[in-house]
């Protein structure tokens, strides 16, 4: 019992610390269910346990203490197999982001595995695709925003050409669960983005990902008009965790 | 030293092994009885393939020159255009182009496929080229995130024109904004010679706002999924082929048109006003069909087709699903000069009756025709009387009777009567959904016509003055105030 009771007071002492160095503004996300987009036994409901996530994306600022932290994720000296070569390769240099990279905007150019480092540095971890699909399912007023109005404004956001990786973040409206700039800002990592579409070509017999590449007209797709959330699927699927791209970033749920 | 006679051994056999293998795929590139297989034909040399883009070709395949090894490379790139004047469009391209470039390559053929993602880019693409036997067309060996890279090759088996697109979720969506181009595989004795060859895709568009609305406009998933686009182009934009951008040709030449439809929703009626074609390579492949006014061109399909152009003049490529050509821009033109052949064809080449269905002017980027300023009444009715018979007769018939029940009448009409401004805004902006004239219901839609102020303050001067609607006289600001 004492045991119980230490370890739970180191772990308080311990997650506030870190919390403080990490700098994290994070909300709960309460208990819920949802049916993804699509997979292979179609409309059965997710559970996703309450959990807490960042109101924004890891912004460069808070990124680059962790670098300083951790010099080994430093873009000179991070192993090749952790992040390609493009890794944060907007950056000045290791500790200094440089004249062209707003501290605020979220950062991007990291790979799966730095991002996942970063988060458990802060004591927490990336979301799962559940965890990360159902937070962002809410509109400005209702945790699950199923008008056809906030569908065609997040096809807009996405469709849109332009990168937004240069934007402050914390700009955007809040959602129901006062998460900012869950659409339109970045792509964002997650925990298991790799396991929906395992490889690009999706319209092999029996994969779980044949109806994805069937898009418009999927009849096993929940709701084959969402088409924003087909970009992000398909998205996620072209990725590999050593992938540092533009657009890409990330933010943190608790543990 | 016998360790290096046993490798000397060894290497020897590896020598005799390989040549072995390489006398057997030489017998069977073209073996005893001439039978070619394309699937092992030896590979005899390696080229870059050349970056060219619609409407032009790369030169054909020299007969029967052997296999080779084709190096592509094709950046996917995101990028605002053009799609009509005034009007601009995010569109999602192979090699920056809509369609992509054209690829040609020979039966036989091994082609290092190289895709390239831009990093700039926000998606990730793949491409499924109808060309390549394989799962997914090479869809799974090429998807590609951003700036990202993929490579993979495949040997082309079955001659024909094949089109290409991108196959990454949502397909519909990575197609409707312009990830389509044609693949061209010749068989290896290549095919005839012509004196043109030109590359044509169609493909349709689906904008946020109606055709011709100005600015930047999005993609609509609603109208995509209703099948019901706004534009219905050539080579990516409305005017790609008129104007200064015509194709050309000379009398007693002999074209070739490789026709593709990207879609991804409608099938192309596809029509050379003026030409009959003397062959169609029907759906690309190798049967030939004679002599044919119209061929069908499927979404995610291709025909070739050709023809001599015997008489100078214009003839005129459309989507002979006619709205299409004359009110959402699939039209084009190949300018054919030379001398006359009254033999052939006597007179002036008259396609009146192309524009009097309202559009056929609207589309072509020609020259700024000089404003004719109609002074008094009398010349404003009679300059008037010229657009109505050009512009409204064709729907509204002469003396603007109307036609009972389809095209509401003009002549003591109950609806604009006493208020031209909704003859004016009528002609200007539209007008669509139900109306009452004259006691009868109407529930149709007239497009907006293209027509400066000037004209519109004629055609509505002469309606009111002619045909019984109290008369008057409407000036070129008046209608300027009523376009929205």
């Amino acid at each position: 019992m004492k045991k119980t009771i230490a370890i739970l007071l180191f772990t308080l002492v311990f997650q506030a610390v870190i919390g403080q160095s990490c700098n994290t503004k994070n909300v709960a996300v309460l208990q819920g269910s949802y049916i993804p987009m699509y997979n292979d036994t179609s409309n059965v409901e997710i559970d996703v346990e309450q959990f807490n996530m960042d109101v924004t994306a890891v912004t460069n600022q808070q990124y680059l203490a962790f670098v300083k932290a951790n010099p080994q994720w430093q873009k000179s000296k991070v192993k090749r197999l952790f992040a390609e070569a493009s890794y944060l390769s907007h950056w000045q240099n290791d500790t200094l982001l440089g004249p062209n990279v707003l501290p605020d905007a979220p950062v991007v150019f990291v790979s799966w595995f730095a991002a996942k480092a970063y988060s458990h540095w802060c004591g927490r971890a990336l979301p799962t695709v559940d965890q990360w699909e159902y937070a962002a399912r809410a509109d400005h007023d209702h945790p699950n925003g199923n008008s056809e109005a906030f569908k065609n404004k997040l096809l807009r956001l996405y469709e849109s050409k332009h990168h937004n990786h240069q934007t402050a973040v914390g700009k955007g409206e809040e959602n129901y669960w006062g998460l900012q700039d869950m659409h339109g800002l970045i792509w964002e990592w997650n925990l298991d983005f790799n396991s929906v579409l395992i490889s690009g070509e999706s319209r092999k017999d029996g994969s779980l990902d044949r109806n994805l590449f069937c898009a418009g007209g999927s009849l096993g797709s929940v709701d084959p008009v969402n088409y924003a959330a087909f970009l992000r699927y398909a998205f996620r699927g072209s990725l590999k965790a050593h992938y540092c791209l533009k657009g890409l970033g990330f933010r943190t749920v608790n543990q | 030293m016998r360790k290096l006679a046993t490798n000397l051994l060894n290497a020897t056999a590896v020598i005799l092994f390989i040549s072995f293998f390489a006398f057997l795929s030489s017998c069977s590139n073209e073996n005893n009885l001439g039978y070619f297989d394309a699937a092992t034909a030896k590979i005899i040399g390696e080229i870059n393939h050349p970056d060219v883009y619609a409407p032009n070709v790369p030169p054909p395949v020299k007969p029967n020159r052997g296999a080779l090894k084709q190096i592509i490379n094709m950046e996917v790139v995101e990028k605002v255009g053009r799609l009509a004047d005034g009007v601009e469009y995010d569109f999602w391209t192979f090699s920056g182009t809509v369609p992509g470039q054209f690829i040609r390559i020979a039966e036989g053929d091994e082609v290092e496929f190289h895709l390239k993602n831009h990093p700039d880019n926000k998606f990730a693409h793949n491409i499924d080229l109808h060309a390549v036997t394989g799962p997914g067309g090479g869809a799974a060996s090429s998807f590609t995130a951003p700036g990202h890279e993929s490579i993979f090759s495949f040997k082309a088996l079955n001659p024909g024109l094949y089109v290409y697109h991108c196959a990454t979720a949502p397909v519909g969506m990575h197609i409707a904004n312009g990830m389509y181009g044609l693949i061209l595989v010749e068989p290896k004795e290549g095919l005839p010679e012509v004196d043109r060859e030109y590359y044509i895709m169609q493909g349709d568009f689906y904008t946020a706002g109606k055709y011709g609305d100005r600015g930047l406009q999005a993609f609509s998933m609603q109208k995509a999924l209703e099948e019901n686009p706004d534009y219905v182009v050539f080579n990516g934009s409305v005017g790609s082929l008129t104007g200064d951008n015509s194709l050309q040709a000379e009398v007693g030449e002999t074209i070739r048109l490789y026709v593709g439809n990207g879609g991804p929703n409608l099938v192309s009626s596809f029509h050379v006003i003026g030409e009959i074609f003397d062959k169609v390579y029907v759906e690309g492949g190798d049967m030939i069909n004679n002599n044919v006014q119209t061929t069908i061109i499927p979404a995610g399909g291709a025909a070739i087709v050709e023809f001599k152009v015997d008489v100078p003049g214009e003839a005129i490529l459309v989507d002979h699903s006619i709205f299409r050509a004359f009110n959402k821009g699939a039209i084009g033109k190949i300018h054919i000069s030379g001398e006359e052949n009254k033999a052939i064809y006597s007179g002036k080449l008259d396609d009146r009756i192309y524009q009097i269905e309202g559009g056929a002017i609207q589309v072509m980027p020609e020259v700024e025709k000089e404003p004719i300023i109609a002074g008094s009444l009398k010349e404003k009715i009679t300059e008037g009387k010229i657009v109505y018979d050009n512009f409204c007769k064709a729907c509204h018939q002469a003396g603007g009777k109307g036609f009972t029940g389809v095209y509401p009448p003009l002549a003591n009409s109950s609806y604009f009567k006493g208020e031209p401004n909704k003859a004016i805004s009528t002609i200007v902006n539209g007008l669509s959904g139900p109306i009452m004239v004259n006691g009868t219901e109407y529930n149709s839609a007239m497009p907006a016509q293209v027509l400066t102020d000037e004209e519109v303050s004629n055609v509505v001067t002469y309606i009111l003055n002619d045909f019984d609607n109290g008369g008057g006289e409407v000036t070129p600001a008046q209608v300027k105030a009523q376009r929205k």
